[in-house]
């Protein structure tokens, strides 16, 4: 009753006309950026982060939860009007929806994955509210080693699991764990990789690696492929739904969200699986098998309400851990740290007007996204028309202006432009960007805890291991880890099996 | 830095790589080997990673029993262990997320070095022109090199954000930008 009690509080700072302002600014820019192809909602608030400097933290936070949940609402419209999903949690949109489009329905699949998204939003925000305590319960028993472990567990888990290629993987997460690591060693206050340049001494913001990735690097591997061919914008009708759609959808809402918030809420779950899930069971479950493939509205609502749901579920470990599992969670997590506040366990005791303001603004959000975009939709695709030099102009444009703000030295451009060249490579060669991003925020998070557990043993390395909760995360950190091999011996087998019965 | 220029390098010399072997790639399109230049900058990566930590004090006090000097370590032997194993990878075949898709296509070093460029002029004037003048030209200069061809209606553009941005940011919300040789005009 308590939380509840605390919720009503968080709802009563944030319906104050100044703070629905601002919610309202955070949806509308979330959507925008989120609909730009390559951007998202992590880059969103990362170019966001420095004009909030000025605001009090709860309407900063106020904002970054608009963007979150609007971030998404944008991300699928993209995916069902443009073809090419923003990212990879929407792939699965991707199929059935730009099907849909074509066939006219695009009106249909945009009003089922909005409303799918508001369900799912709705949904798992509540489940929010009940399981973050759970978890903080849970997590204040934690040591120094258990928090090294699930650190670990989590940076394995984003390299290895999400993704289709584990070496590219791992090498975007060693790059990100190596921008981590510069600047002044915390402990010892040695510098690291420097290079005798004092502007590095502070480390490399977040915000810089953010932008520098994805804006930057969105830029210039546009102008790569500049004369690569168009994009194709399918027009849409109506955005609205008939009794069929309703009476096809509100199945696939419902599985999607209870598929989806799980995996958010586990270390590194991500989208990528409960989209994919919902899908093939969406597909098993239709009476109407022979659309899929071909547009099927079931494709469409399920996948978009399991996103929506496992974006949600992240806030989970990012609030009552202080453990960042996506890139908008990573950018959320350095937006506390700029405010000095330290998500975690005791953020709850500590800071729990914030975070009740903050999950109460999810569902203001939320709510605002559904009544603005329904009939607005329309508009929001006029900026997918914005030709691509004005757009990418403005894009390098804001994201100057954001990251010379970080620090008010021209030094940041210059390190913006180097990452923006790493993104640019990274896109050529089909390397995940999180696995870096998580890196960069959650590698010095890590060794912390580890000198931390070092310090309490003495120097004895068997203080990394500690509990029986490090040694559970260790041993599923070595099946994550041994997965390929026995997937290997196995197709091995098979293979011999199959040489014998022919031979 | 220095990351950044093996990286530009990398890139520069993928796209000679890539365009030498266009009509190789079209007769064996499953490597991709442009993809080495990517174990390259990773094995250089870990080069200056372990060389800077071979310089680090190995100290270690009672609060921290390690010090600083194990982690940059592991990274660098890690990024070599991966490294050879991405080269493997990308030898037998390997491809990223996309699949490969665009491994065989044309890569327009022009436009990106012409970006760049407007990008460094716009962090060698800032302090001087101010954010005025100089994201006015950062602005207009992007938008040509990616295409416009409305040059002053693009320039008109430019001035508008840059004087909105300045006074809307820095001088509304206390956004830290530089007013520059327009100090006092502003």
């Amino acid at each position: 009753m308590d939380n509840l009690n605390s919720l009503l509080d968080g709802f009563a700072a944030i319906l104050t006309p100044g703070n629905l302002l601002i919610a309202l600014i955070g949806v509308t820019i979330g959507t925008a950026v989120g609909m730009l192809p390559g951007l998202g909602t992590a880059m969103a608030i990362a170019l966001l982060l420095p004009i909030t400097y000025g605001m009090e933290p709860t309407q900063a936070f106020i904002m970054f939860g608009g963007i979150f949940y609007g971030g998404m609402y944008g991300g699928s419209t993209t995916a069902i009007l443009l073809n090419t999903p923003g990212q990879s949690s929407s792939v699965v949109t991707v199929l059935e929806g730009f099907k849909m489009a074509k066939n006219g329905r695009g009106g249909q699949a945009l009003a089922t994955a909005a409303i799918g998204s508001f369900v799912a939003g709705t949904i798992a925000t509540v489940a929010l509210v009940f399981v973050t305590p759970i978890t903080v319960d849970f997590a204040i028993g934690l040591g120094a080693p258990e928090y090294f472990a699930i650190m670990v567990l989590a940076l394995v888990a984003t390299a290895s699991v999400l993704g289709s290629s584990r070496i590219r993987g791992f090498a975007s997460l060693l790059v990100g764990l190596v921008i981590g690591t510069i600047g002044i060693d915390a402990v010892t206050g040695q510098q690291r990789l420097t290079y005798g340049m004092p502007e590095l001494a502070n480390g490399i913001d977040i915000v810089v690696v953010a932008v520098g990735a994805f804006a930057v690097g969105e830029a210039l591997w546009t102008a790569a492929r500049r004369r690569n061919g168009k994009d194709e914008i399918v027009p849409v009708g109506r955005v609205w739904m008939g009794r069929g759609d309703w009476r096809r959808s509100w199945g696939p809402w419902l599985r999607g969200s209870a598929l989806g918030f799980p995996f958010g809420a586990v270390p590194a779950g991500g989208a990528e699986v409960p989209t994919f899930l919902s899908y093939v069971t969406e597909r098993r479950l239709s009476k109407h098998k022979s659309e899929f493939g071909n547009g099927a509205i079931e494709g469409v609502a399920g996948p978009e309400a399991a996103n929506n749901a496992s974006a949600a579920g992240t806030l989970v470990p990012m609030l009552a851990l202080g453990l960042p599992c996506n890139a908008t969670a990573a950018v959320m997590l350095a937006a506390f740290q700029t405010y000095g506040i330290q998500p975690g366990p005791l953020l709850f005791e500590q800071e729990s007007a914030l975070v009740w303001t903050l999950i109460a603004g999810l569902f203001v959000g939320n709510a605002m996204l559904l009544v603005l975009n329904m009939p607005l939709i329309p508009v929001w695709v006029k900026l997918l028309r914005i030709p691509k030099p004005y757009l990418f102009a403005g894009i390098l444009f804001f994201a100057s202006m954001g990251a010379y703000a970080t620090s008010g030295q021209a030094f940041e451009l210059y390190v913006l432009l180097a990452l923006g060249l790493l993104g640019l490579g990274m896109r050529r060669f089909g390397i995940p960007m999180l696995p870096m991003i998580v890196g960069v925020i959650l590698g010095p998070m890590a060794e912390r805890q580890a000198r931390m557990s070092l310090q309490l043993s003495g120097g004895d390395l068997s203080g990394l291991v500690g509990g029986p909760v490090a040694w559970t995360v260790y041993g599923i950190i070595a099946v994550i880890a041994l997965w390929p091999l026995a997937m290997l011996v196995r197709r091995r087998a098979v293979r011999d099996r199959e040489a014998v019965a022919a031979g | 830095m220095t990351g950044a220029e093996h990286e530009a390098t990398a890139n520069g010399a993928a796209e000679d790589a890539a365009a030498a072997d266009g009509d190789a790639a079209a007769a064996v399109p499953k490597r991709d080997l442009a993809q080495l230049w990517v174990c390259a900058f990773l094995a250089v990566l870990g080069v200056l990673v372990i060389v800077d930590a071979a310089r680090l004090g190995g100290f270690s006090a009672s609060n921290d029993p390690i010090g600083p000097k194990p982690v940059p370590i592991i990274l660098g032997v890690l990024l070599f262990a991966v490294a050879a194993f991405y080269a493997i990878d990308a030898l037998r075949g390997g491809h990223g997320e996309d699949g490969g898709a665009h491994a065989g296509e044309r890569f327009d070093v022009r436009t990106v070095a012409l970006l760049c460029a407007v990008f460094v002029a716009n962090a060698l004037l800032i302090d001087w022109l101010g954010w005025v003048i100089s994201g006015s030209l950062l602005f207009w200069g992007a938008a040509i090199v990616l295409g416009s061809r409305r040059y002053f209606l693009t320039l008109a553009a430019a001035v508008v954000l840059g004087l909105a941005t300045f006074y809307g940011f820095a001088i509304g919300l206390g956004l830290g930008l530089p007013a520059g040789v327009l100090q006092g005009i502003l």
